[in-house]
C-alpha cells in the first residue's frame, strides 16, 4: 500500500471517530437537555457533524444541502415554533419526558441492537458482501453525477421522481399557509 | 485502520435508536418532532453509506442512495414545515402543544 492512501485512510478514520462521538454527543443532548430552545440548538450540531459524515462517504452535494435546508432552515423553522408557542418558563425543564419514558429506552435499545445485529452479525449481513467503495468516472464529480441523474431527459435518470417533489414542495408551502393561517 | 460499511450503518442504526427514544417520550410536540429529524437523518447517512460502499459494480455509478437521501431531505423539509404549522394553528386554538393533551381524535 501506498503511504499516501495509508495516510488518508489514517485521516479519514480518526476524522470519523471525531464526528461520530460528537454526532452521537449532541443527538443524546437533544434528547436528555432540559431547556428545549439548548435541544434545539444542539440539533443544529447533530444536522453539522451529519455533513461530516457525508463528506466522508464522498457525497458532498448532499453535505452541502444538508448544511443548507437542515442546519440553516429546518432548525430555524424549529426556533420559531418554539418562540411562537411557549407555554412555561423555559429554565425550569421546559423538555420534559412522559411517564413512560423507561419504556422508551428499552424499546430504543431493543431497536437498536436489532439494527446492529442485522447489519454485522447475522447470516444475511450486508456488511459481509459489501466492501469495495464505488469509483465514479474520470472527469465527473460527485455534483455533476447528480444532476445528470436528476435532471437528462434521455439517459436513465429520476426526471419523473424530481417533478414529483417539486409538487410536494408545493403542497406543503400551501397546506402551511393554509393551516397556519388565523381565521 | 480504514471505514468499512459497518461504521457507517452501526453509526446510523444507534442515530436512529437516540432519535426514536426523542420521539416516543417527550412531552413537546417540537421536542417529537426534534426526533423525527434525527430519524430521518440517521435513515440518510445509511442510505449514503449503501451508497457510496456499492456491492455491485455495473451500479457503482448511478449514486442511488444518494438519490434518495436527496428525496428523503425534500420530503422532510415539507413534513418539518407542514407539521410545524400545525403546532402553532393547535396552540392558537387549545393553548398548549403538549401532545399528551392533544386528544381530539382519540376515541
Amino acid at each position: 500500500m501506498k503511504l499516501e492512501v495509508f495516510i488518508f485512510m489514517y485521516i479519514a478514520t480518526v476524522l470519523f471517530w471525531i464526528i461520530a462521538v460528537i454526532l452521537v454527543g449532541s443527538a443524546l443532548l437533544v434528547v436528555t437537555l432540559r431547556n428545549i430552545v439548548h435541544s434545539a440548538l444542539a440539533l443544529i450540531a447533530v444536522f453539522a457533524m451529519a455533513a461530516g459524515i457525508y463528506l466522508l462517504l464522498n457525497a458532498e452535494f448532499i453535505a452541502i444541502v444538508q448544511i443548507l435546508i437542515y442546519a440553516g432552515a429546518v432548525t430555524i423553522l424549529i426556533l420559531f415554533a418554539l418562540m411562537l408557542t411557549r407555554t412555561v418558563n423555559l429554565a425550569f425543564n421546559s423538555n420534559p419526558t412522559n411517564r413512560l419514558s423507561a419504556a422508551a429506552v428499552v424499546i430504543c435499545v431493543i431497536v437498536g441492537a436489532a439494527i446492529v445485529y442485522a447489519v454485522t452479525s447475522s447470516t444475511h449481513a450486508v456488511s459481509n458482501v459489501a466492501s469495495n467503495t464505488s469509483q465514479l468516472p474520470p472527469g465527473i464529480n460527485n455534483v455533476v453525477r447528480i444532476g445528470q441523474l436528476l435532471y437528462s431527459p434521455t439517459d436513465y435518470s429520476y426526471v419523473l421522481p424530481f417533478e414529483i417533489a417539486s409538487l410536494v414542495l408545493l403542497v406543503a408551502i400551501v397546506g402551511a399557509i393554509v393551516i397556519g393561517r388565523e381565521d | 485502520m480504514g471505514l468499512t460499511l459497518t461504521h457507517f450503518l452501526v453509526l446510523g442504526a444507534i442515530l436512529f435508536s437516540i432519535g426514536l427514544y426523542g420521539a416516543l417520550s417527550k412531552h413537546n410536540a417540537v421536542a417529537v418532532l426534534m426526533g423525527i429529524e434525527i430519524m430521518l437523518n440517521a435513515v440518510v447517512i445509511t442510505m449514503v453509506a449503501f451508497s457510496a460502499y456499492n456491492a455491485v459494480p455495473k451500479y457503482a455509478g448511478l449514486l442511488t442512495g444518494q438519490i434518495f437521501g436527496i428525496f428523503i431531505i425534500t420530503v422532510a423539509a415539507a413534513e418539518a414545515a407542514v407539521a410545524l404549522a400545525m403546532v402553532i394553528a393547535i396552540y392558537r386554538k387549545r393553548n398548549t402543544v403538549d401532545v399528551s393533551d392533544i386528544d381530539m381524535m382519540k376515541w
